[in-house]
């Protein structure tokens, strides 16, 4: 059911337009500091930790692991698992894990970036490794 | 500069309809304020300060004309909006203007129809991009609260279901409850699962309705017949993943807000004799009542087992107005029902069955937003005078 679900364009700004870019092609990117060296997600301008301007764009591996999760049993488009999950670079982001067996969904396990289309850039998921 | 001892609530008024077909958000506002004005046995002339939350149609500039408030002598305005806890943060900044001298009697209001009428959607920031697809609602939200903290504590559903039990031991003396019901361990496990881990009974009623309350000066407060129920400590605090750094979901922001306003009042947990704390679901009760010291983090599921909330049986007596759980969830938002108990349970005028002897220091704490996602909390620590 998810799998068919229609996901709204993302509405892109300046700020973020380079991390809708890159999805076109397939890279899911995160920004990293310079100045205190921790990378963060979703992308900003300014560092949330130290608040330098010195951020840099830099290509995610797509690793992660589902820090936690719940499995909404009932929506219109059908039951789907939201999730927490922390890359291996270091920030852990909301997603849904998808294109599994919902049941199987556990804390620790490993999972990828997917992407699904919109009408504008595709969207990051993450399923099973 | 403290607010401790500087701010009375003097009236309170929830109002007893659970379902409102035929009534105007608008109407239900100026039906509560009313209620809290004539408890309070003062007049709407009196009101110099007014507070509202997001609940209030059109805000701040609609809800003073359309309350006829006297424009000549209101002098303070706040419209703080976080939530459910909009109005645990609105009692603590009437009592900051209090003290300032910025005003001398606030009213503060809290109303809507979840079920009769059309909800505003929920604000989205620099995020919405990032997170609007993936469908947080509050269920999966404190879903996933729930599901890390039983992975990392051991906490069990069990352990979640006593909190709806003692808060539906409380409920089936209150005659406005929405659920009255006494109910079991075995019964909120049986009921759907919802959004893993929480069932159909781990969840709160969705309720019309709406309180209000009236927050005076000392002074004012003694020449009225009421008891005297003072705010002595005020905490307000947020958290959210914070560009995603070490992510833990299974604290709240009660941790920075409950330390503020005990150390402010100058008490501790062990002193409080009933407690009204958020119960949107189960867990939200459990993750504030370790985060506010009431038992350590983790050790939430032994602390609210066996009926330790219910009234006259366990340590902690909580919402004993049967809660979110059970009574009233105003417009999804729990945060003015909790001060309304704390106060009926200090005044000495919650029902028989479920007053706690000599209370005299109550804590009335919330949060609003996700647990999940972002949030805010507020503590605020009441004494009978």
């Amino acid at each position: 059911m998810s799998e068919a679900k229609k996901y709204n364009a993302p509405v892109t700004n300046p700020e973020t337009a380079p991390f809708w870019e890159a999805a076109k092609a397939g890279k899911f990117m995160i920004k990293r500091c310079t100045t205190c060296g921790e990378a963060h997600y979703f992308p900003r301008a300014i560092c949330p930790f130290c608040f330098s301007d010195k951020t840099v764009w830099e290509e995610s591996s797509g690793e992660a692991t589902v820090y936690t999760y719940s499995l909404m049993r009932k929506s219109p488009t059908g039951p789907y698992a939201i999730a927490y999950v922390t890359l291996k670079e270091g920030p852990s982001l909301q997603t849904n894990i998808v294109d599994c067996d919902l049941e199987t969904v556990k804390i620790g396990q490993k999972v990828k970036v997917v992407w699904k289309p919109t009408d504008g850039a595709p969207l990051p998921f993450f399923t099973p490794a | 500069m403290t607010i401790k001892g500087k701010a009375y609530i003097a009236g309170i008024y929830e109002h007893p309809t659970r379902h409102a077909p035929d009534k105007s958000t608008a109407q239900l506002h100026a039906e509560v304020a009313k209620g809290a004005i004539e408890d309070a046995g003062l007049t709407k002339d009196d009101i110099d300060g007014y507070f509202c939350a997001g609940d209030a149609p059109g805000g701040l500039w609609p809800m003073v004309d359309y309350l006829g408030l006297n424009t000549k002598k209101l002098r303070h305005v706040d419209s703080t909006e976080t939530g459910g806890c909009s109005y645990l943060i609105h009692l603590g900044h009437a009592a900051e203007a209090i003290a300032a001298g910025k005003c001398s009697v606030a009213l503060v209001t809290l109303a809507g129809k979840p079920r009769t009428g059309p909800m505003p959607p929920r604000a989205s920031g620099a995020e919405a991009d990032f997170e609007l697809a993936y469908g947080a609602t509050t269920h999966n939200a404190y879903g996933m609260c729930a599901m890390r903290h039983m992975h990392d504590y051991g906490t069990t559903s069990e352990q979640l279901a006593w909190i709806k039990v003692a808060a539906s031991h409380h409920a089936q003396y209150n005659p406005h409850a929405m659920l009255k019901e006494v109910v079991t361990v075995e019964d909120v496990l049986n009921s759907p699962m919802i959004s893993d881990p929480l069932h159909r009974m781990d969840c709160c009623v969705v309720t019309d309705g709406g309180g209000a309350m009236i927050v005076t000066t000392p002074e004012i407060a003694k020449s009225l017949k009421k008891p005297l129920v003072r705010l002595i400590g005020h905490g307000e605090a947020m958290k959210g993943p914070r560009g995603g750094k070490d992510l833990d979901l299974t604290y709240s922001a009660g941790v920075w807000s409950g330390p503020r306003a005990f150390e402010e009042a100058g008490v501790t947990p062990k002193d409080i004799k009933y407690a009204s704390i958020y119960d949107s679901f189960t867990i939200t009760v459990l993750m504030q009542l370790e985060d506010l010291g009431f038992c350590k983090k983790g050790e939430g599921g032994k602390f609210v087992a066996d009926g330790n909330l219910i009234s006259g049986v366990g340590k902690l007596p909580f919402n004993t107005d049967g809660g979110g759980l059970c009574s009233n969830h105003p417009v999804n938002r729990g945060g003015m029902t909790k001060i309304l108990e704390a106060v009926r349970q200090l005044r000495g005028e919650a029902h028989p069955k479920v007053q706690v002897q000599n209370c005299d220091l109550a804590i009335a704490h919330g949060t609003g937003g996700l647990l999940g996602v972002r949030h805010a909390a507020s503590t605020c620590i009441l004494e009978r005078a």
